[in-house]
């Protein structure tokens, strides 16, 4: 019954991956991404990390990727992106790389790692990623807030440069 | 395994309740939107559908309503995005019909020897999980407004989208202090805390914990419900809005998913504020007055009074709700864009380092 749960939701992520990089239509293709955040964190749910799937969904779905969207419709309204691409021979490092991750996967398949160690808490809510934000990772969590708060101010100077 | 077959039809029958629950309520809430505006403008209102001349106050019209709507002609734009122009109602109504399970409407109640929540969906994070769906419901606006191939429709969607992110914000952080207050992101753990007394007397409702985070969340709450006094998205006068080129029961749906979102932000109001399905005094076991007083009551009577305590407190909170919106004006879509970031997201922050302080001061431990 899980593995049947899993491979569902797993198709459906990788279909609306594959729908966000094939479609031309950027609408299309932000609705695609939501689709895929939302089959994530199904799987996040499956594994009982309760938190961190809402988190993804009200964060990635219902937060930024709005934004997203909302700035497509304004920039675009209505109409598909035909126009040349002048960032198209940047398309070529996505071979290396994409090269490079197989490779990584196919490393994976063939030499098996151990698996990771048990999560710390057996229950994902709140309460137990909040001990551990706040006990063993509390330098990377300040970090990152340090990280969020340079970008903020970054904005606000290049918004009000503008102006 | 019969006993998973008892989990499974248990679950089943929470689920089937809280959904007819939440669409019926959202039906007739065309009627009490149509009485109400009636009595407060001092008409008669709509009253003519009848049933073999039983009229019923009107009861019969969102029957007629929903007759007329599924025989009229489906119509799309002629450079409509079908696909996402037939999907968008659907995902409107989806996200606000769900949003509902995880509110709890009642204590525990044995059956067939398991103590069964009273709620649809039990679920840990049970406050994100509302307020995630709720969220989520704005991709059906948006798709509308794009779409229908239509100027006035994506305005709509474009102003749904703010609005919706504006409303989101102040509603995260303004529910913060309370749930700083009770400990938990579970709504029934959010509600049970709702039963304890402060100082022997005063139910600890959220309302008197977080008096401030109330009127936030109630002002960001109606926007999120994008009805009057923050149609923006619609603006009947003006852009007409997202659902322009919708006729039929397409268009129908737009409209329930407004009512049913504002079901969905009525139930949160009474969870987190109104203390839930919480009657004051009322424990397991019966009534314990502070005087000393007390009636002892088996556990289903208990129960089924705290069932129509949550209905009861639903109910008032839709009357609310609908009093506010026939009686103010419509922001214009700057003025609700200031309130939103100048007004109720600075005033929940504060609202967040109050509750610390307090807490800190006179918190448990």
């Amino acid at each position: 019954m899980q593995t049947a749960v899993f491979f569902a939701i797993a198709a459906i992520a990788v279909a609306s991956a594959l729908g966000l990089i094939v479609r031309r239509n950027p609408i299309h293709g932000a609705l695609f991404l939501v689709v895929n955040l939302g089959s994530v964190a199904a799987i996040y749910l499956m594994l009982n990390a309760q938190f961190l799937a809402a988190a993804q969904v009200i964060i990635y779905a219902g937060a930024i990727m709005v934004l997203f969207v909302f700035a497509i419709m304004v920039l675009i309204p209505g109409k598909e992106e035909t126009g040349p691409d002048p960032l198209r021979p940047f398309r070529l490092v996505a071979i290396p790389f994409g090269a490079f991750l197989l490779v990584e996967i196919l490393l994976m398949l063939v030499v098996r790692p151990a698996p990771p160690r048990e999560p710390p808490g057996a229950e994902g809510g709140a309460e137990a990623i909040g001990r551990l934000l706040f006990t063993d990772y509390l330098f990377p969590f300040e970090l990152t807030s340090v990280l969020l708060l340079a970008a903020l101010v970054g904005v606000l100077a290049l918004a009000k440069r503008k102006a | 395994m019969p006993g998973t077959l008892t989990d499974a039809s248990i679950a089943f029958g929470l689920v089937t309740f809280v959904m007819l629950f939440v669409l019926n309520l959202g039906g007739l809430m065309t009627w009490i939107e149509r009485k109400q505006a009636a009595i407060m403008q001092d008409r008669i209102g709509a009253n003519r559908a009848s049933i073999f001349g039983l009229r019923l106050m009107g009861l019969f019209h969102p029957l007629a309503d929903a007759i007329k709507m599924l025989t009229k002609e489906a119509f799309y734009p002629a450079r409509a995005d079908r696909v996402l122009f037939s999907l968008a109602p659907f995902v409107s109504v989806f996200f606000a019909l769900v949003a509902f399970a995880s509110i709890p409407f009642g204590d525990t109640l044995s059956i067939a020897g398991r103590e069964v929540p009273l709620q649809a969906l039990t679920f840990n994070v049970g406050l994100l999980y509302v307020f995630a769906m709720l969220s989520l419901g704005v991709y059906g606006v948006m798709m509308a407004g794009w779409s229908s191939a239509n100027n006035f429709a994506l305005l709509g969607g474009q102003r749904a989208a703010a609005l919706m992110i504006t409303a989101e914000v102040a509603i995260g952080a303004s529910i913060v202090g309370v749930v700083m207050v009770y400990g938990s992101l579970n709504l029934m753990d959010i509600v049970r805390g709702q039963g304890a007394l402060l100082g022997g007397w005063l139910p600890m409702w959220g309302i008197i914990t977080q008096p401030l985070a109330f009127v936030l969340f109630l002002t960001a709450g109606i926007a999120a419900t994008k009805r009057i006094p923050f149609d923006m998205p619609e603006g009947e006068s003006e852009i007409i809005g997202y659902f322009v080129e919708y006729s039929g029961m397409k268009f129908g749906l737009f409209v329930m998913a407004d009512f049913l979102e504002t079901v969905v932000i009525a139930g949160m109001t009474v969870s987190l504020f109104l203390g839930g399905w919480q009657v004051p005094y009322l424990g397991r076991e019966g009534w314990a007055f502070p005087w000393g007083a007390t009636i002892v009551l088996p556990r289903l009577p208990v129960a089924l009074l705290q069932v129509a305590a949550f209905v009861f407190k639903l109910v008032v909170m839709i009357w609310f709700l609908m009093l506010i919106r026939w009686t103010l004006p419509r922001f214009r879509y700057d003025q609700a864009m200031r309130l939103g970031w100048l007004g109720l997201f600075p005033l929940s922050i504060a609202n967040i380092v109050l509750t610390g302080g307090a807490l800190l001061l006179w918190g448990p431990r």
